[in-house]
């Protein structure tokens, strides 16, 4: 139980602030806290029954989810609330109501905010500050995107995989704070075991379909590939047992519930992680287009709703409305419209991904398909008029860029209501504060989870079909009477649709 | 507030539900606050400390009235409680294992259809537990939602199934070959419907409720339904690969409890007080042996060793198969302190019952940490049982738990050690190509089979 006590000394970033306290004037409640927890806990040891001592701490404290949403009398009263329910259960220690008690303060994020941009804005109010703050942190992150992009689908692969992990995390420790439960036996082990198993799954799965050649080149990673499922399978359920052998008696539940989070967060983030980067393999654009969809769906409907807003969107976020929201709807099409013209005139972002064995580096060039050479398309009559042109040089490629601007202004938005509503129901501001002026990576990429999806089923079911070196390497792990059989039938199909000619069977 | 408050008088498999008394003087401490402090923490706040406290202070859902019909009871009324108790337990198993025969008789369609009844209780069951733990039987759409999810993602996986396994069926129709091509879009777009649903009902005071009960659902969908279709996977593979991983573990379950019974005197994990470590080994050898010998009987008939398949003509599923190698009586010569044991040079022997091996050292060995995990997940919600559909056992849940880990174990088995991928699978993506990827794999494979002597170069003329 030691370690629950001194948890507190291992918090960074000194005294927590909170954010909205500081923004609303609340001189610097955290520099109270350590005086106050360390009366706190003596008089926790003391008198552990005594209902008079615990509001005052208790308040001193907040509640264990962060006043981040409620106001100073907020903050009070629930933790008196907490405190009466405390006083009257009986069989806890007092080393358990202290690990609630201490659990309190890690929720509120410090501010990150660099002290150059702090010591620039320093005049400026602090409504303007938080807006300038945000807009230079809105460039970086775009300017850091096209540098990424500018450097290669390897660089963006591990990109992807490292806001994977760090959203992996975040989420994670939100749970061991709403359930206090930082300290079980095992259990961030667990965690990131179970993170490594899955992706490992994922990543070997992602490496055998794509890189066909280069695994059945090497000896270790075809054996590695054959039994790879075997092999997955066999690690999770060595991080099942485990778990199972670390039941503790009196944390059962807590347990179940870290290990349901666990896995919840795991099927969110990793999932939608490998789905961009099956993404990312059909072409660059794929990748591209839907998240600049996204983003550009959230600076439109910001801005729209900051000039025009007035009515309402959705009682979850106050701050959303319809302006913004139909708004941010044409300009997200428009926008989409343009960067797919301007992207698909380069190779670049239009080939997909292949692993060049002779280089031994990924490489981007091909024979740009169908859907991104320009074709002429007649404008129906309606638009003639108003354009005053008859036809029209499109790729066809923005067709669905339409259907993908679609989804991001009208559907996306729900994964960021849901991210709202996630963090309402656990009293949390951000889901960190990773970037300061926006809080952690989750809240910059929730919109993106049902984009990622939409995209890779989008694309399986109206683009491509199955991918062919799959399919070849399927066929060669069947028995020869089966092969023969799937020859026989390809070859009647083929010949049915007149693409084989006896002339063509002599190459 | 008030239905939440009022939930001892919940509907569902179990009695009334006493209101904790700790909840309920929580609930009086809200009232002097309500007025003032932010309405949004009441209820949130009081399920927060729910979660955060420890086991021991959550207080125990009284179990579900006793189901035993009337007819054993009537029987069974002189012997005393603990006998009857083992009577009826006795029974039941007898009866679950008839009905598993009889089923087993009546076909394998019959069997897909047990397969999915089971997977819609054991569904129902887990959610009815959530709702009594979080006392969230009245969230609004909440039931409607859970049942939905669990509609969509069975929709999914039976579309694949379907797809694969039915190819020669599903040609025939337009409308079924729409429903294939855009099946993964459909499915996503149900999906999606009700996760839009779920946004949209989210509810001021009762937000933290339903995000658990939202992952609540998908963890047990994640539990039930993919074990369920794995498990149905596993049944089209052949009937003896469903029937003895299934048989296996049932028979590791008895005889590790008749083994504990009679020899059981070193307790094995502090979760299950019952088990003993004599039970568990001796549950190890004798689901071995049973495995085998299983699975020398059920090798011989070809009902239950071919792939299942869809015939169009009778339009219905048949067996009937050349049986594959694994089901051939091979001849091995014995290692030699087994020739000295037998005193014979070599045995005949199916080489699936090797494989039958493999099967039941799992069931024994890592079968029972799937027990493991139910019985921690009954302690930590404080059931008894999940609940009570069979007199004596229990709810479906009590047992099926332990199959759950051996029906992705098998389905794993058969994909990395038996054969590969499904063929008619493998043909129905190549045949959804673009005309110029058929071609090139064409005359990849033609070059492929003529190297492997498959194919003879001089086929030219057909």
């Amino acid at each position: 139980m030691t370690e629950l006590r001194q948890r507190t000394a291992r918090e960074p970033d000194g005294p927590p602030e909170d954010k909205v306290a500081a923004a609303s004037g609340w001189a610097r409640p955290g520099q109270r806290r350590p005086r106050e927890m360390r009366r706190g806990r003596c008089r926790r040891v003391l008198s552990p029954s005594d209902p008079l001592s615990r509001p005052t701490v208790a308040a001193g404290l907040g509640s264990a989810e962060g006043p981040g949403v409620r106001g100073p009398r907020g903050a009070r009263v629930a933790g008196q609330q907490e405190s009466e329910s405390e006083a009257k259960v009986d069989g806890e220690t007092a080393s358990d109501s202290e690990s609630r008690a201490e659990a309190s303060p890690p929720l509120i994020p410090a501010d990150d905010t660099p002290e150059v941009l702090n010591r620039a804005f320093s005049s400026l109010s602090s409504r303007w500050k938080n807006w300038w703050v945000r807009g230079i942190l809105t460039l970086a992150m775009i300017a850091f995107f096209f540098v990424i992009i500018y450097l290669g689908p390897l660089v963006l692969m591990i990109i992807v995989m490292c806001v994977q992990i760090k959203c992996f995390h975040e989420i994670i420790t939100i749970g061991y704070n709403v359930y206090h439960s930082y300290d079980l036996p095992w259990f961030r082990t667990l965690s990131w075991y179970f993170l490594l198993c899955v992706n490992y799954f994922f990543y070997g799965e992602t490496v055998t379909d794509y890189f066909f050649t280069l695994v059945q080149r090497e000896e270790p990673l075809r054996i590695l590939s054959k039994y790879h499922r075997f092999i997955s399978f066999t690690l999770y359920l060595t991080g099942f047992c485990m778990f199972v052998l670390s039941l503790v008696k009196k944390h059962y539940r807590l347990q179940f519930y870290m290990f349901g989070w666990t896995h919840v967060t795991l099927l969110i983030v990793v999932t939608q992680s490998h789905l961009v980067i099956h993404n990312l393999f059909e072409g660059m654009i794929w990748f591209i287009v839907p998240i600049s969809c996204v983003i550009c769906n959230d600076i439109m409907a910001y801005m729209f709703g900051f000039f025009f807003g007035r009515t309402p969107l959705i009682k979850l976020s106050p701050k959303k409305t319809w302006e913004g929201f139909i708004g941010g709807f044409f300009a997200t099409v428009v926008f989409g419209l343009l960067l797919s013209y301007v992207m698909s005139g380069y190779r670049c972002f239009v080939c997909p991904v292949e692993y060049n064995n002779d280089t031994n580096s990924f490489t981007v060039d091909c024979e740009p398909s169908d859907l991104f050479r320009l074709q002429e398309y007649v404008i129906p009559g309606v638009i003639q008029s108003i354009i005053g042109w008859k036809i029209v040089r499109m790729y066809p490629f923005q067709i669905h860029s339409i259907a993908l601007s679609t989804f991001a202004s009208l559907i996306g938005p729900f994964g960021g209501f849901f991210a709202s509503g996630f963090k309402r129901a656990f009293k949390i501001k951000d889901f960190a504060n990773t970037i300061p002026g926006h809080g952690g990576i989750m809240d910059r990429f929730d919109c993106q989870y049902l984009m990622a999806t939409f995209v890779n089923v989008y694309i399986a079911s109206f683009i491509r079909g199955p991918n062919p070196s799959k399919l070849i390497q399927q066929f060669l792990t069947l028995r020869p009477d089966q092969q023969l059989h799937i020859f026989n039938t390809l070859k009647s199909h083929l010949t049915d649709k007149g693409m084989l000619t006896a002339a063509a069977e002599d190459e | 507030m008030l239905e939440l408050r009022h939930r001892g008088g919940c509907p569902g498999p179990g009695g009334a539900v006493a209101p904790p008394p700790r909840e309920g003087e929580a609930a009086g401490g809200d009232h002097e606050t309500e007025s003032t402090s932010d309405k949004e923490t009441d209820i949130d706040d009081r399920y927060g400390d729910l979660d955060s406290r420890t086991d021991s202070d959550i207080p125990e859902i009284p179990p579900s009235s006793d189901r035993t019909p009337e007819i054993l009871k009537k029987a069974l009324s002189g012997l005393s409680s603990r006998w009857k108790n083992w009577w009826i337990r006795g029974i039941l198993t007898l009866t679950m294992i008839s009905l598993f025969f009889l089923i087993i008789y009546m076909g394998s369609f019959m069997l897909m259809l047990l397969v999915l009844g089971i997977q819609v209780k054991c569904f129902h069951e887990i959610i009815t537990i959530g709702y009594r733990v979080y006392r969230s039987y009245d969230l609004p759409w909440f039931r409607t939602l859970s049942w939905y999810f669990l509609l969509c993602v069975n929709y999914f996986f039976y579309g694949e199934t379907v797809a694969d396994y039915f190819a020669t069926f599903v040609q025939r129709e337009e409308q079924l070959q729409f429903l294939i091509r855009y099946h993964r879009f459909i499915s996503f777009a149900l999906y999606l419907a009700g996760f839009c649903m779920f946004v949209l009902s989210l509810v001021k005071k009762h937000y933290r409720l339903q995000f658990y009960m939202f992952a609540w659902t998908h963890v047990t969908l994640l539990i039930t339904v993919t074990q369920s279709h794995l498990v149905i996977q596993n049944l089209f593979e052949g009937m003896i690969w469903f029937l003895v991983p299934i048989s296996s573990v049932i028979c590791n379950d008895i005889t590790a409890y008749l083994f504990g019974f009679f020899f059981g005197r070193t307790p094995l994990i502090k979760l299950s007080p019952k088990k003993t470590w004599e039970g568990f080994i001796g549950g190890f050898f004798s689901t071995v042996v049973f495995g085998f010998i299983a699975a020398y009987v059920l090798s011989k008939y070809q009902y239950f060793v071919c792939p299942v398949e869809y015939r169009s003509d009778v339009n219905s599923f048949v067996t009937e198969c050349e049986p594959s190698e694994l089901f051939r009586l091979q001849s091995y010569s014995l290692p030699p302190f087994l020739k000295a044991v037998l005193r014979r040079e070599t045995v005949s022997l199916y080489p699936f019952q090797i494989h039958s091996i493999a099967l039941s050292t799992f069931a024994s060995l890592i079968g029972p940490f799937g027990g493991f995990f139910a019985s921690g997940f009954k302690r930590a919600f404080k059931i008894k049982d999940f609940a009570n559909t069979i007199p004596g056992h229990g709810g479906i849940m009590d047992r099926f738990d332990c199959q759950y880990l051996m029906a992705t174990f098998v389905h794993v088995y058969i994909t990395s050690f038996i054969r590969g991928p499904n063929p008619s699978k493998v043909l129905q993506q190549l045949l959804v190509l673009q005309p110029e990827q058929q071609l090139n794999i064409y005359k990849t494979l033609k070059s492929h089979l003529i190297e492997k002597g498959i194919l003879q170069p001089t086929l030219k003329d057909e």
